[in-house]
């Protein structure tokens, strides 16, 4: 009910303010009340700021680094969970085939799936949102570009777009950028495969708006279109961006799991959450389970508390379903 | 299977051959048909015996096409087509031919297929032509006599033609393909690509490429085949947690590779069993030794692996032991030679590793002026061989210990291989490759992995390790015939590369087959697999 | 309405010469293919010689031109890999990975379908909050993770599990491929043989997880959204019995999206069951696409792509006829649905 009002007529207030609007509206809102409300949704916020949290400190809490390979060694390789027979005390969670801690290789893993999800959803927003816009605004032959761009975008699967963006990456980038260029070959990838969506919210808001009357009454007083969309069109579309950008989240960290799974990710030496998996799915009838399921467990843990998020939020933000 | 006897019968073989029909008939006739059914990491890529020079391919392939020789699953040489040979001038072999045999079309065959085969291997689309080398040409004396010339004294090239597979000449003008397949595009030689007319054991009654072949035994093989199946069925699985599982459910009775970590599960696990060995395959890292400054390292203006005491620090940091027992499960066996035991050349005295030594290898980079050591980019590939990329893994984080921080590229070996070979300029500071030299004797690798990057040798030394010695040696050793004389030059070769450490050679990395305990099956160490050796119970 | 339909169609060829180009123009950079189709005993000069022969030593606008040129005609060009035509290829494959996909969408259907509903009606429902929370936990375990497990569970541990049990809890069910497929003419089908069928069971189970979860959802939302519209208020106020309201005029409702989204999901179950196809060793089109990868097959890889380029240009198309006829206002949230995967 908040979020769809009607607009008044005249330029509405700055973006600022509307900001703070919308935050103090939020505390007094349905949304707040509905959120303390639901024990299952204030258990997946918990989790994914336990997440979040270990993530920005890891080397504050990891018990050791597992991307510093002086501290490594091969020799402590697969010793199980502290409470099983020749457990050890450094190693709550057991080791991994090269000797690093999986409860340290989570906490740094969680962090790099959490960076690379974070990183692409981003830059799938800023993309999909400004094409969007641009798209729904304009229409007419930009428009038709845009959306043709977007079929063609759906047609490569993420793990093809990964592979060319390496390739292209390490052709054209000079030789020193390419141990860290995984990060960003992945943001590109998982951002450009989630763009399309972001736009065409964006788009089909932007059209409704265009025609609206205070939208053309800002038009005939000269009010640049760029102004027109950034106020007027933009704040509309926020929740619904919003429920995407928080669904793809878990979606990105999936992504980045499957590519990782499939050897085009994160390489080994420091690895994501879906590098472990994949180094984990070698160990499924070894009998160290512990390489297989912890991290396949604080996965699946992480992105169904995002997706529960998400999901709540789309309810709260939807002000039909009241 | 009941005609295919009476069939069998009809063409009045020899005796023995007729009982070992007799044998496999009485056991279907006995009991149910046996199907054997096993499974491999990749598919079979063509049915052409002269597409592509592959184990795996060539392997497969050897179940239903047959070379003048052939070899025992210990690597024997035996004859095959060709009955004896002699090397009757130092440039030519005779090779006397197998009378009555037949192709699975019902032709006879010849000495005119020998010649089309050789001919044939040196049509546009054939991957056979380091063999076509070895033949300046092919002469026939009679029917069933065939001498090879070669272009220069060729001691060991009887060794060399078990891959060189005959095909039948009429059977390849019936069907247009008297030239190797060409992915070109046209048509020439799609025909054998899909479809197989050999002499061998067995024959391919239906190709499914990447679901499924389906191979029958031969009634008329000249030979004695040991199996007792009546149908197998080859399937290609890639994933490894797939293939295994296939295995244990007993979906397949044999599977191949299984890796390393999962023999004790197998061991466990009710009815499979692993069949392991030590393969013909050495696993080693090499060092760009050519350019002057590396293409990917924080030392400028010089290349620390011209040093000989950077190259002997790697060698010392590096835990064999740790590889061995942790990344390898105990399955590999450590080697100071570019050659496994199985290899025609290979010297027990010298395989004695240098020692595990961290102070000594550090001050040996100190020595060299690299006290706080440096950085350099490792290339491994990660879907090539056995734990391809947890050694390399394992490799840096000992070095990191001397300080050598490694920026590890672990990539699909497509990738791999496309950036480090020579079509890419040799793009690599520091690698990690494996060889089985495909004649099983040790020229091969000295000549494509040690010596010098001159008139076409050298084409897999990467790093460019350039010794002029060793590369005359590979010369020498190609058209010595004294067996003595050869060792000798051998081992002054393996000599000079081990003091130079001209590659760090790590280990032989094991076969590792999973066995349904229902059958029976023979394993050699180039990973081989031939039907013919297998029983089901 | 003609002359929408052509322009589209125009701007789909556009699309499907994009897919082309930018393929092309990247093709350099995933790899050398000349290295897995030669033994490693052969020389630079051959292998040089091979490049050649392929051109792929071109430019890649003339490799690309090429392929268009020779496509046109029908001749997508030999497998490198294979080396068979690749419109062979993805012929054999196309049956295989079709009827996963259909018995996919189905059981996302089937089940999808009435879990949405229920959740629908029952909004604040114990066994409502149970479905939304499992199916939650099917999207949030990755594809390829799902697939191992019921490997592990359906393939490996159910035999140490009955034999613990004493009795058969879980069926023995095929890990990999297609069991035996009967051929009816080109089309090679796995579903008249018990194998078959049986081997179509994980996989599928894998396939429709994710889609049966978003059916779950559409269906959820627009019921919600559906009966407290003004009509259905109406339709209580005339004392229409509950069951009458629900599914003779709220479900009906809902439908029309679902379905349209259901078939704009089949496009992209098509295209993007790779995962599954590899896990599962199922051999479709996904399954010779990824292999292709790994090869670096480029006429395979070229073919595979412009395919789908088609499927989703020929999909989009459908749909937006579907709505032009079926609602003329732009429903633009149900557009963003059908773009989510």
């Amino acid at each position: 009910m908040a979020v769809n009002q009607e607009r008044p007529l005249a330029a509405g207030p700055g973006l600022g303010e509307r900001i703070i609007d919308v935050t103090k509206r939020f505390f007094d809102s349905d949304i707040w009340y509905s959120f303390t409300r639901s024990p299952v949704i204030i258990v997946s916020a918990v989790i994914t700021l336990i997440f979040v949290g270990a993530s920005a400190f890891a080397p504050l809490v990891a018990p050791n680094n597992p991307f510093d390979l002086t501290t490594i060694d091969l020799l402590d390789s697969f010793i199980p969970p502290i409470w099983q027979d020749g457990g050890d005390a450094r190693f709550l969670l057991g080791t991994d085939d090269q000797g690093r801690g999986i409860l340290s290789t989570i906490i740094y893993g969680s962090r790099i799936s959490l960076g690379v999800g974070f990183a692409s959803v981003l830059f799938a927003m800023v993309l999909g949102i400004s094409l969007g816009l641009i798209s729904g605004y304009f229409g007419g032959t930009i428009d038709a570009i845009i959306m043709r761009a977007a079929d063609v975008q759906l047609t490569f699967p993420a793990i093809l777009i990964a592979l060319l963006i390496d390739g292209l990456a390490r052709a054209v980038l000079p030789r020193d950028f390419h141990s860290e260029v995984w990060f960003y070959v992945l943001v590109l990838a998982i951002g450009l495969s989630f763009w399309v969506q972001y736009a065409r919210t964006v788009r089909g808001s932007a059209m409704v708006e265009r025609n609206k009357e205070y939208v053309q009454a800002a038009r005939v007083i000269g009010i640049p279109p760029f102004l027109i969309m950034l106020r007027h069109v933009l704040p509309n579309v926020m929740g619904p961006v919003l429920v995407i950008a928080t669904i793809n989240l878990a979606i990105a960290v999936i992504t980045e799991a499957t590519l990782s799974f499939l050897g085009v990710g994160v390489p080994l030496t420091s690895p994501s959450l879906g590098t472990l998996i994949r180094v984990g799915n070698d160990f499924p009838f070894s009998g160290e389970w512990w390489i297989t399921i912890f991290p396949g467990v604080a996965l699946a843990v992480l992105v169904l508390a995002v997706n529960l998020l998400g999901d709540w939020l789309r309810d709260a933000l939807n002000p039909k379903l009241r | 299977m009941k005609l295919r006897r009476g069939k069998s019968l009809r063409h009045g073989l020899t005796a023995a051959v007729a009982a070992a029909a007799l044998a496999i008939g009485g056991a279907v006739g006995g009991a149910e048909a046996k199907t054997f059914k096993w499974a491999f990491q990749g598919d079979v890529q063509t049915m052409d015996p002269h597409g592509l020079f592959e184990t795996m391919t060539l392997g497969f392939q050897s179940n239903f096409y047959e070379g003048l020789v052939t070899r025992t699953p210990d690597l024997e040489l035996v004859p095959a087509l060709a009955t004896s040979w002699e090397n009757v001038k130092p440039d030519t072999w005779r090779f006397t031919l197998r009378k009555g045999v037949k192709f699975q079309n019902g032709n006879s065959f010849n000495a005119d297929d020998v010649l089309f085969s050789v001919d044939r291997i040196n049509t546009e689309g054939s991957d056979m032509k380091v063999v076509a080398g070895l033949i300046k040409e092919a002469v026939k004396v009679d029917d069933h006599t065939v001498d090879i010339v070669t272009p220069a004294p060729n001691p060991i090239l009887p060794l060399q033609l078990e891959i060189f597979y005959i095909m039948d000449k009429e059977w390849a003008a019936e069907n247009n393909t008297t030239s190797a397949t060409n992915v070109k595009g046209d048509d020439q030689g799609n025909f054998a690509n899909i479809n197989a007319n050999g002499t061998g054991p067995f024959m391919v009654t239906e190709r499914q490429p990447d679901v499924k072949t389906v191979l029958v035994p031969n009634p008329n093989w000249w030979g004695q085949n040991k199996s007792n199946i009546t149908e197998a069925v080859f399937t290609p699985i890639s994933q490894d947690a797939t293939r295994v599982a296939a295995l244990i459910s007993g979906d397949v009775h044999m599977a191949y590779p299984i890796p390393v970590q999962d023999w004790k599960r197998l061991e466990d696990a009710n009815g499979v069993s692993p069949l392991t060995g030590p393969e013909a395959r050495t696993i080693f890292l090499g060092f760009d030794q050519d350019r002057d400054e590396l293409l990917a390292s924080s030392v400028k203006g010089k290349n620390p692996f011209k040093d000989q005491r950077v190259r002997q620090a790697f060698y010392q940091a590096i835990d064999i032991e740790a590889i061995r027992s942790k990344v390898m499960r105990g399955s590999a066996t450590p080697s100071n030679l570019m050659v496994a035991p199985q290899i025609n050349g290979f010297n027990a005295a010298m395989n004695e590793r240098l020692p595990f030594d961290v102070e000594k290898a550090k001050s040996l980079l100190v020595e060299a002026g690299y006290p706080d050591g440096f950085e350099v980019t490792m290339d491994c590939p990660n879907d090539r061989y056995v734990n391809d990329e947890r050694i390399c893994q394992a490799v840096a984080s000992m070095l990191a210990k001397i300080g050598v921080k490694i920026d590890l590229l672990a990539q699909t070996k497509s990738k791999y291989f496309g950036k480090v070979l020579a079509q890419n300029n040799y793009d690599t500071s520091f690698y990690l490759l494996g060889w089985t030299p495909s004649t099983f004797d040790s020229h091969n690798p000295i000549t494509a992995l040690m010596s010098c990057r001159v008139d076409g040798k050298g084409a897999f030394n990467l790093g460019g390790y350039c010794n002029e010695r060793v590369t005359e040696l590979s010369d020498l050793i190609q058209v010595e015939t004294d067996q003595e004389k050869r060792q000798a030059l051998i081992d002054e070769a393996f000599k000079i590369h081990s003091e130079e450490v001209g590659h760090i050679p790590l280990h032989q990395q094991p076969l590792s087959w999973g066995v349904n305990d229902d059958a029976t099956v023979a394993q050699r160490p180039d990973n081989v697999f031939h039907l013919q050796y297998v029983t089901v119970n | 309405m003609i002359a929408f339909v052509v322009r589209r169609l125009l701007q789909s060829i556009f699309v499907m010469l994009a897919v082309g180009f930018i393929a092309f123009s990247l093709f350099n950079y995933v790899g050398d293919p000349i290295n897995n189709m030669v033994g490693q005993d052969t020389t630079l000069e051959q292998r040089q010689e091979l490049r050649e022969r392929l051109g792929l030593d071109d430019p890649f606008v003339v490799q690309y031109g090429r392929f268009l040129v020779k496509a046109v005609q029908g001749d997508f060009g030999i497998s490198y890999r294979h080396r068979r035509p690749v419109s062979q290829l993805i012929a054999e494959r196309m049956p295989a990975t079709l009827e996963l996909s259909l018995v996919a969408a189905f059981l996302a259907l089937f089940i999808g379908v009435p879990m949405g509903v229920y959740t629908g009606l029952h909004r604040r429902g114990f066994l409502s909050q149970v479905f939304l929370t499992i199916s939650l936990i099917g999207v949030s375990l990755p594809t390829f993770l799902i697939g191992i497990l019921l490997i592990l569970i359906f393939g490996v541990m159910s035999q140490d599990i009955n034999s613990a049990l004493g009795f058969s809890l879980l069926p023995q069910l095929p890990t990999f491929g297609r069991g035996e497929v009967t051929q009816v003419g080109w089309w090679s089908t796995g579903f008249l043989t018990q194998s078959g069928i049986l081997a179509l069971i994980l996989p599928s189970i894998t396939l429709a997880l994710f889609q049966m979860t978003l059916i779950m959802r559409l269906v959820r939302s627009e019921m919600l959204e559906v009966l407290r519209t003004d009509y259905i208020k109406f339709a209580r106020a005339r004392g229409l019995t509950n069951r009458a309201v629900n599914f003779g005029h709220a479900l009906k409702n809902t439908l029309v999206p679902v379905i349209t989204i259901t078939g704009l999901q089949l496009g992209s179950i098509i295209a993007f069951a790779l995962i599954t196809e590899q896990v599962f060793q199922w051999p479709g089109m996904g399954l010779l696409f990824i292999q292709a990868i790994n090869e670096v097959d480029i006429p395979v890889m070229a073919s595979y792509l412009m395919m789908i380029g088609f499927f989703f240009v020929v999909i989009n198309l459908v749909v937006d006829l579907l709505y032009y006829v079926v609602d003329p206002r732009l429903r633009a949230d149900r557009a963003v649905a059908a773009g989510h995967q």
